[in-house]
């Protein structure tokens, strides 16, 4: 059961003396690694211990200490619990850590995303630029003395909201009369702007030789986004390319950053419930999952037993309605515009109407709390979910399936495209279906099961070419084994309360940290949480699967043409909300 | 569009022509052709947007309505879906492409975020609701609005476009030729409005602490 509390059983301690060290605060687990060392452990971590997969790098900002902690999980793609290592430093600047990038190349943006908002310059990173705020911007923004320019208070709930006291808006409170904070003296008259120059000095560029017979040509950069109807939101990407054909690529993200972490700090336990539900907003309910296991992993409470069955069929379901809009989404971006969504949104509306039904709202379902869910399923809207589940889904897909694969132009589009071969998924941290299509049977349901999963019959979905094509299928084999995880569920509810705990507006989080993750739908979700005992937490980072997915893409489409790239977003199944947090 | 509200009444049309023959103002006419083609810049921000996608297919259909033509391209669109949170990264962009439409053009702020900055507007990156910057027609209510909702929102704008007149509106004002442009946002230490400089000026030079 992933809710007791697992020790690892590598000893990086003993393995290096005076390098390495048991993290001995209460409630924290791991080890800390000297930063002299950390190279030579991390290695040791990859190729003696065999933890091949890096799924999370962050940081925290212990400001009484005067310390920054960058801390890693690392975990094996054959299964079982992970090995967490931080290493600290001084919090003086410049930090500097040794950047993990050759080790595990998956650590690329999230080391950069640890620079974006803590500055930890990581040493020996290629290209460390900001990647969620813009070259130029002032401060690091989770840095614990880094005030917003709306700050009110430390922590939430605000004396301005609170029910004696009159509101006030935020912008009367900032003498900007807006969301602004300028540094002293600062003129925007004579203010030179900052070219993203280095950006375009990252991607490969150069005249090609003339060579006797060949004509010369010129490269040219393209700037893909943030508007285009085809980066499923506001991602932008600037491509160098040789007449069609990608050379080099780098994702310019950070366009809907809304500042997750931030808020989430600042936020009680409960209040984070429904921003957890904009983050991937396709899957309100394994965003919940997600969040509640990883609370409850610090709480250490049981979860009530209606509950965890009422937690799976929602997830599942949710995986069934992201899997066939994903199907409906690559459609269109390959260029059959309409109508294969139009049938996927009609299935997606019907468990649409089953969210709403139990939570209230379609999308944003904000449903599942501590210890339980909030409402319990009425019998009539379980019944909805029987004939969804054993009649109408499975026929859909067949339908789907029928119509679509064999299709000349579909498999002409998809088949031998972009490959990612099951190496390279590894070393980028690639997770989810992505992961699995390139024959990694990696599933964090099967490989360290959380919540229920350890008690149902379903097979892990792999395929092995990695390229688009399995990619595409294995979306139809997981709604398979969705589907018959369901149906055991359904069958196997049982009666009985649907929260081990009383409804409370503050929960009581004792000190300690966990890093809680989840298989959802794009792949592993993680939330690093880190309590000091007070109502709200002290560091709040959601690891995001497609974030993560997208530091492979330089690899998997350099020689491919453009117009290929285009169905290569659709397939990594990212979306933006969760991207940029 | 029916014979009825199309046409003015008394104005005596001899029967047998009715079907055939009407007579209007061309305020009406051409409100009327404005109103029932609307064309929405296919343009998503966030979470909002895939309630917008919803609201186009099988089950809300906003073809009804004559607003089902996405296009991609802001030079022929009609309307701006503002389909969730405006983050100061974006803004240039979303400017931009406004500042790109073609006139008539119409702005729609859907859900908490566009309106207001919503459950976000605290965040640092967050701009405190697009009409900061742009003139917005419709505010649409809700974390997203629902389909239902959206299309509400929708019939409110075409009840707006029903009540414009070619006499009044700002786009052949010959007098005050772009006067829907808006300066383009920079990105600096932090967002810099143009049209504020001055004042960002004056207020940064009498800043507390270093």
């Amino acid at each position: 059961m992933a809710t007791a509390l697992q020790t690892s059983t590598v000893d990086l301690a003993a393995r290096f003396p005076n390098k390495a060290a048991a993290d001995t605060r209460p409630g924290f687990t791991g080890f800390i690694v000297n930063k002299e060392n950390l190279i030579e452990v991390a290695t040791a971590v990859r190729d003696e211990f065999g933890y091949d997969l890096l799924t999370a790098v962050t940081a925290v900002d212990y400001i009484a200490e005067n310390k920054m902690e960058v801390v890693y999980h690392a975990y094996k793609t054959t299964g079982g619990p992970g090995l967490t290592f931080k290493v600290q430093a001084e919090r003086v600047d410049p930090i500097e850590v040794p950047s993990l990038i050759n080790i595990w190349a998956g650590a690329d943006f999230q080391e950069r995303e640890a620079w974006d908002l803590y500055g930890i310059k990581f040493t020996g990173h290629p290209d460390l630029r900001r990647i969620l705020m813009w070259e130029g911007y002032e401060g690091h923004p989770l840095r614990k003395d880094w005030k917003e320019p709306f700050f009110e208070e430390e922590v939430k709930p605000f004396k301005s909201r609170w029910p004696e006291g009159k509101h006030t808006f935020a912008e009367q409170k900032n003498p900007y009369r807006d969301n602004l904070n300028f540094p002293k003296d600062f003129d925007p008259e004579n203010f030179v702007v900052e070219k993203e120059e280095d950006l375009y000095a990252s991607l490969e560029r150069h005249t090609t030789k003339d060579i006797e017979g060949n004509m010369k040509t010129d490269h040219i950069v393209v700037n893909m986004g943030p508007h285009h109807p085809s980066t499923h939101g506001v991602l932008r990407v600037a491509v160098t390319l040789d007449g069609e054909t990608i050379i080099g690529l780098k994702p310019v993200m950070g366009y809907l950053h809304r500042n997750h972490d931030k808020i989430g700090e600042r936020n009680t336990y409960l209040q984070n419930i429904p921003y957890t539900d904009r983050l991937d907003y396709f899957n309100s309910m394994s965003n919940n999952f997600g969040y509640v296991t990883t609370v409850e992993k610090l709480m250490k409470i049981p979860v009530a037993e209606r509950a965890e069955y009422i937690r799976v069929i929602m997830a599942e379901l949710s995986r069934v309605q992201n899997h066939l809009i994903f199907i409906g989404m690559l459609m269109n971006d390959l260029g059959t515009m309409y109508t294969p969504s139009l049938y996927a949104f009609e299935e997606r509306e019907l468990i649409l109407d089953i969210f709403e039904a139990v939570s209230g709202a379609r999308m944003m379902c904000n449903y599942y709390r501590f210890g339980g869910v909030v409402r319990d399923i009425p019998d009539d809207v379980l019944q909805k979910i029987k004939d969804l589940v054993l009649e109408r889904i499975p026929a859909k897909t067949d339908e789907m399936e029928r119509f679509l694969n064999e299709n000349e132009i579909l498999v002409a589009r998809l088949k031998g495209i972009h490959v990612l071969n099951a190496e390279d998924a590894i070393k980028f941290s690639v997770t989810g279906p992505v992961l699995r299509a390139s024959g990694v049977p990696y599933d964090i349901r099967r490989a360290d099961p959380y919540s229920i999963y350890d008690r149902f019959d379903f097979d892990v979905a792999v395929r092995h070419n990695g390229d688009m094509m399995d990619n595409y299928l294995i979306r139809f084999d997981e709604i398979r084994q969705s589907l018959r995880i369901l149906e055991q569920a359904i069958k196997q509810m049982p009666q009985g309360p649907i929260n081990s705990q009383k409804p409370a507006y503050q929960v009581r989080v004792p000190a300690g940290e966990a890093y809680g993750r989840i298989e959802s739908p794009k792949g592993e979700l993680g939330f690093y949480l880190v309590s000091n005992g007070k109502p709200n937490p002290y560091r709040y980072h959601v690891r995001p699967a497609s974030f993560v997915n997208l530091t492979a893409v330089e690899t998997m489409c350099k020689g491919a043409k453009i117009a290929d790239f285009v169905a290569l977003l659709a397939m990594l199944d990212i979306v933006m909300g969760e991207l940029d947090r | 569009m029916d014979y009825e509200k199309l046409s003015l009444p008394n104005y005596n049309i001899p029967e047998d022509i009715q079907n055939a023959v009407a007579i209007t103002t061309l305020d009406r006419l051409y409100n009327w052709g404005r109103r029932s083609s609307v064309w929405p810049l296919m343009f998503g921000l966030a979470c909002c947007a895939i309630e917008m996608i919803a609201a186009q297919t099988a089950r809300y259909d906003m073809a009804r309505f004559g607003m089902e033509v996405m296009r991609p391209t802001p030079r022929q669109a009609d309307m701006m879906l503002v389909s969730g949170t405006v983050t100061k990264k974006m803004l240039p962009a979303i400017i931009r492409l406004y500042n790109q439409m073609p006139e008539p053009k119409y702005v729609v702020a859907m859900g908490a975020c566009a309106s207001s900055g919503g459950p976000f507007k605290e965040g640092y990156n967050v701009v405190a609701g697009i009409d900061k910057f742009l003139p917005v027609d419709v505010y649409i209510p809700g974390c997203p609005p629902t389909p239902q909702a959206l299309i509400a929102g929708m019939i409110k704008l075409q009840e707006k476009i029903d009540k414009e007149s070619i006499k009044t509106v700002t786009w052949y004002n010959k007098e005050k030729v772009d006067g829907n442009y808006v300066p383009m946002p920079i990105l600096g230490p932090d967002l810099i409005d143009v049209r504020r400089n001055a004042e960002i000026r004056d207020i940064a030079a009498t800043k507390e602490g270093a």
